[in-house]
């Protein structure tokens, strides 16, 4: 066992991991942050995406351990209270969503994406950026409908880029 | 995966050091070649020693005519850079076409090399750009480097500290991506660099990365799409799998290497 210590959507966290244990598996089972998901386990699918030091990244490919340090945020630290971060809210009001199983991963991907992109976001590069997030149910396109409004939002409630999240 | 003991030094003689001394250890870059390896139980090291800590191993440079890019730099940083836009588009072309953006953000040039996977990107840039490999030991060229199917020339204890690519006057990319998993089932690198033209294929050969000869000779001639018309590559030596067999991916070689000339030339 070894101890790892980080940030987690603000709030420093420590705990008892194997060199093995996955950032997914100490989300989930240490801290019982269960809106990060496992759906593929090899780095194909991304329902496990968070961001670490301000980049997304697949949680379910990535050593606990290795992120000593750093700086996680899930989706449990998106929402400012009961409030809806803007893209949240984007998948909600364009219902972005069935079963929602690669619903954290895509909203986690879609703020990494206004992160590297900017708020005004195309169909095309939306589609393309989401080469890493699979979705079994919508056929994407409430997805990237609701991905560029949610772009479009962030910027008007003057959410900085790059801030957004972190 | 397997247990195993994990070190993080802060520099790559440390790293150096430590690979010699950790019986049976793996250096872990990226990871995402490694990890599902080990979750598969194909690899279970008794050690990891991760480089994600040593700054001596990041950050790209230009240095007279070449770029030199650590061997800890991601593919999203190769891609965004603007030294490497600058001087050699088609190679942040190429890093931008890796994986998918959270791949990009973890995968680093010195883990794909290091690992020569047959289907990945970067070798073929190497090899077409006549890239050199600077290890801790020594400097190897792209054609020394790469010794076969997963295959390098790196020694025990020998770590990949950066890559420099000399600048091409053109130079292109082009892919046909597995729609699952991004790596090319076929990909050519083409560049020209005085009046040596090269073209180096990945994705296809059943040893990895290899160049196309006849191909170069023809671009050599005249750099242009036009002059591989006509031109096949043979189906021997080249992989066939569920994904494509020999005979789809020699042709998918002659599609991806006009399509890569086309880049070069800005058509």
């Amino acid at each position: 066992m070894a101890t790892v210590s980080m940030t987690v959507n603000g709030k420093p966290v420590t705990g008892n991991v194997e060199p093995r244990t996955l950032l997914v598996q100490f989300l989930r089972e240490n801290l019982r942050l269960t809106g990060t998901h496992v759906g593929c386990d090899t780095s194909q699918c991304g329902a496990c995406v968070v961001h670490v030091d301000g980049k997304a990244v697949k949680s379910c490919t990535t050593l606990a351990i290795a992120c000593e340090g750093m700086a996680v945020t899930t989706i449990e630290g998106l929402a400012a209270g009961d409030t809806l971060h803007p893209m949240q809210e984007a998948f909600r009001e364009h219902h972005g969503l069935q079963c929602g199983y690669c619903t954290p991963g895509m909203i986690m991907a879609a703020v990494d994406m206004v992160n590297r992109r900017g708020h005004v976001l195309d169909e095309k590069t939306i589609r393309e950026d989401l080469d890493g997030n699979i979705c079994r149910c919508t056929g994407y396109h409430n997805i990237v409908k609701a991905i560029a409004a949610g772009a479009e939002a962030m910027g008007k409630t003057g959410m900085p880029v790059r801030q957004a999240a972190e | 995966m397997y247990a195993f003991t994990y070190h993080k030094p802060t520099s790559a003689r440390q790293a150096a050091t430590l690979l010699l001394k950790k019986e049976d250890s793996k250096l872990i870059a990226g990871g995402h070649t490694l990890l599902p390896t080990m979750k598969q139980r194909l690899a279970a090291p008794s050690a990891l020693i991760d480089l994600g800590a040593c700054p001596d191993l990041k950050g790209i440079v230009r240095k007279g005519r070449n770029v030199v890019i650590g061997a800890m730099t991601t593919h999203a940083e190769v891609a965004a850079s603007p030294e490497v836009q600058e001087a050699i588009p088609a190679l942040a072309y190429l890093a931008g076409h890796i994986g998918d953006p959270h791949v990009r953000h973890r995968g680093t040039i010195g883990g794909s090399v290091a690992n020569n996977d047959p289907a990945a990107d970067y070798p073929s840039a190497l090899l077409a750009l006549g890239a050199t490999v600077v290890t801790n030991k020594r400097k190897l060229l792209a054609e020394e480097f790469f010794t076969g199917l997963y295959e390098t020339a790196l020694e025990e204890g020998e770590i990949v500290t950066r890559v420099s690519f000399p600048v091409a006057s053109r130079a292109g990319y082009a892919k046909f991506r597995n729609p699952a998993s991004r790596y090319a089932m076929v990909g050519v690198f083409v560049a020209k660099r005085g009046g040596e033209v090269r073209v180096a294929v990945t994705g296809a050969g059943e040893g990895g990365v290899f160049r196309w000869p006849e191909a170069e000779a023809a671009l050599k001639m005249r750099f242009a799409p036009k002059s591989l018309e006509g031109l096949k590559h043979t189906a021997e030596g080249i992989n066939g799998d569920m994904h494509a067999d020999p005979e789809y991916r020699a042709h998918l070689i002659g599609v991806m290497a006009k399509q890569a000339v086309a880049q070069a030339i800005g058509k």
